[in-house]
């Protein structure tokens, strides 16, 4: 039977489908990372005019500035991948104090080895992150109410058991107990890398060092290692796996993700739980570092995350970001901060311009994410 | 031609509500199945307890001769019967290629290197929507800027491709524009020149006739029959699944109208 449909100017069928050139630059404008990358560059132009120097570019001051931004860009990393699978942490500056608590009070007061203290504020934090996202995925509540939530519970807790276990807020000593004990795991969180690098190059007069001959930068700090390491692994992760695959589906509209399989739930909770990982790795780092562990700890962390991730190209509704765009908004962030110190300006100022930075970047984002999804 | 799909008397109650009551149907390889009636017939129902959501209360599916009972809708894809719903599970913001292969991506390498094989799934994903005439220059192009038309087609292009013996559509044409329309249709005729067994859901008797093989007709959950195409013409096809008396009444109340109108001033 001659099928009516078939016959019916069936071989052009897409004729009248206009179909629109994209020009190479219009398809790297479609990169989610593209805004950071280009903000970064004109921070540093601007840094490199105005505060050249100050010692801001010399190895102790971009020291300085890699540090912030690599602690910011930890917990923006995980941030970020929860923001593309279309929830949001509140929760982790407070898990940021909480997970710190739980490294030092058992270290300092029941005089566990720190390694196992460490382990056990992962296990304990990724727990928390797992009850959260478990909440937030079987009420279908918005995860900003349940993990704002989070956020009260877990500071109140955070000074209410360092009262109830030490009667203080501020725990002191790890560091000394884990040079004592001379711990395996502690390095790995407030070791130097490279040292003997570093040495050399003060040796032979290539970076300033002390009066006694050690250099002024004895080493890579490791949260900066931490910080490379998971943008690799994450953004390789993001683009190139199954599983980033449903990160973006599941953000993206997580009924249809569901429709074709997708386990959109365990991704989400999954994703929730590498959260409280990221906000432990920056509170190990910074516990042995500093060798304490205080109770008003990453105060406001969870917005600066949020805010490198949109600065980074993640959109607040889900389903589209990028890592390393994240990583940038961190970077944009750090330089800024630490910028701002070398050219002695009050710091409010720092305040001011993340509020206006955020605000061109939700607008750019909203404007990119118009131009991926406009239909023809 | 061998039945691929089977149902004997099914019917189906939710509390006292009669959602389907004794329905039979089947379709061959190779044959458009047309589900037409209005809001309200168990359309719905019916698509929704062929693809596994719902579990029938009486009666029997045979899938290819053998008596079957799905217990979810993974369990019916497995199986090979694919529906496609009126959403069409893509996601706007993602590309051709990864909506194509969204949750059954494939992969390759060893563990912890296995990754998404993306060459694979870009050639896929283009070679199948050339097929069907719609030409993607670049698969990484997100599915929010295709057509209504384009997208349907893309979900449908990805469960043949994930193996359909059976295709259910629910309102392909619903939303779209005539052309667009027309493209689909298009699709759908030539998914059966391969050999699927296709039923689709629509009330819409324009869209249905052309590519339809034989018409069920359903009302407030039974069947009304099946037609075959060489038994009934649009006209009386669209005259039935209107209900016939309703529009007569709808026209005389329009010229009583009309009259009192004319005759008022």
């Amino acid at each position: 039977m001659a099928d009516p449909l078939d016959t019916e100017n069936g071989s052009q069928a897409s004729s009248d489908e206009r179909l629109r050139d994209v020009s190479f630059l219009s398809r790297q404008l479609n990169k989610p990372e593209l805004g950071a990358i280009s903000g970064a560059v004109l921070v540093f132009v601007f840094f490199g005019l105005t505060a050249g120097g100050t010692g801001m570019f010399a190895p102790d001051g971009i020291l300085n500035w890699s540090t912030v931004s690599a602690q910011l860009g930890l917990i923006a990393i995980g941030a970020c991948l929860l923001m593309i699978a279309g929830e949001f942490d509140l929760s982790i500056g407070s898990m940021i104090g909480f997970a710190g608590i739980m490294i030092a009070v058992p270290t300092v007061y029941w005089d566990w080895p720190v390694w196992l203290s460490i382990i056990f504020a992962f296990a304990g934090a990724m727990s928390i992150g797992f009850i959260n996202g478990y909440i937030v995925v079987r009420t279908g509540l918005p995860s900003f109410i349940v993990s704002l939530a989070f956020l009260f519970i877990l500071r109140g807790l955070t000074i209410g058991l360092s009262q109830f276990f030490t009667n203080r807020t501020i725990i002191g000593g790890v560091r000394d107990i884990a040079e004592e004990q001379n711990d395996w795991m502690a390095p790995l969180f407030g070791g130097k890398a490279f040292q003997g690098f570093f040495q050399w190059l003060g040796d032979n007069g290539w970076i300033e060092t002390f009066a006694d001959g050690t250099p002024l930068v004895s080493g890579i700090p490791a949260v900066i290692l931490w910080f490379l390491g998971l943008v690799i692994v994450c953004q390789w992760m993001l683009l190139k796996t199954r599983f980033g695959n449903w990160i973006f589906a599941s953000g993206g509209d997580a009924v249809a993700a569901r429709n074709v399989g997708v386990p959109a739930s365990r991704v989400k909770i999954m994703l929730f739980m590498f959260t409280a990982f990221c906000a432990t790795v920056y509170a190990a780092c910074q516990v042995i570092e500093f060798g304490s562990a205080a109770a008003d700890r990453g105060l406001l962390k969870e917005f600066e995350a949020i805010i490198a991730a949109v600065i980074g190209g993640t959109l607040l509704t889900g389903g589209y970001g990028s890592v390393v765009g994240a990583c940038f908004g961190a970077l944009i962030f750090g330089v800024v901060q630490m910028g701002i110190f070398f050219l002695g300006i009050d710091s409010s100022w720092f305040r001011v311009f993340l509020g206006g930075m955020l605000l061109i970047a939700v607008i750019f984002n909203n404007f990119i994410r118009k131009k991926v999804t406009e239909a023809r | 031609m061998s039945t691929t799909i089977e149902l004997k008397s099914i019917s189906k109650y939710f509390g006292s509500v009669i959602a389907l009551k004794d329905i039979s149907i089947s379709v061959n390889s190779g044959e458009v199945l047309c589900l037409l009636g209005d809001n309200g017939a168990g359309k719905s129902t019916l698509i929704k307890t062929l693809a596994g959501v719902h579990q029938p209360d009486e009666g029997d599916m045979f899938l290819e001769g053998k008596k079957i009972l799905f217990d979810s809708p993974r369990d019916a894809l497995d199986r090979g019967i694919a529906t496609v719903y009126q959403d069409l599970a893509l996601v706007p913001l993602m590309s051709v290629t990864r909506n194509f292969f969204m949750g059954r991506e494939p992969v390759r390498g060893f563990w912890p290197f296995r990754r998404f094989d993306s060459d694979f799934a870009d050639r896929v994903a283009k070679e199948r929507m050339d097929e069907i005439g719609i030409k993607v220059r670049d698969p990484h192009q997100a599915v929010g800027t295709m057509s209504g038309g384009e997208r349907q087609c893309l979900a449908i292009a990805r469960a043949i491709y994930f193996g359909a013996k059976v295709l259910i559509l629910d309102e392909p044409t619903a939303a779209l524009g005539v052309k667009q329309s027309l493209m689909v249709l298009r699709f759908v005729a030539r998914a059966r020149t391969r050999g699927l067994a296709v039923i689709l859901i629509t009330h819409n008797v324009h869209h249905a006739f052309p590519v339809g093989d034989r018409f069920t007709l359903l009302n407030r959950g039974h069947s009304m029959g099946t037609f075959g195409k060489d038994e009934i013409d649009q006209n009386s096809l669209q005259t039935m699944m209107a209900g016939g008396k309703e529009l007569q009444d709808l026209d005389e109340t329009l010229r009583e109208e009309k009259e009192f109108q004319v005759a008022a001033p």
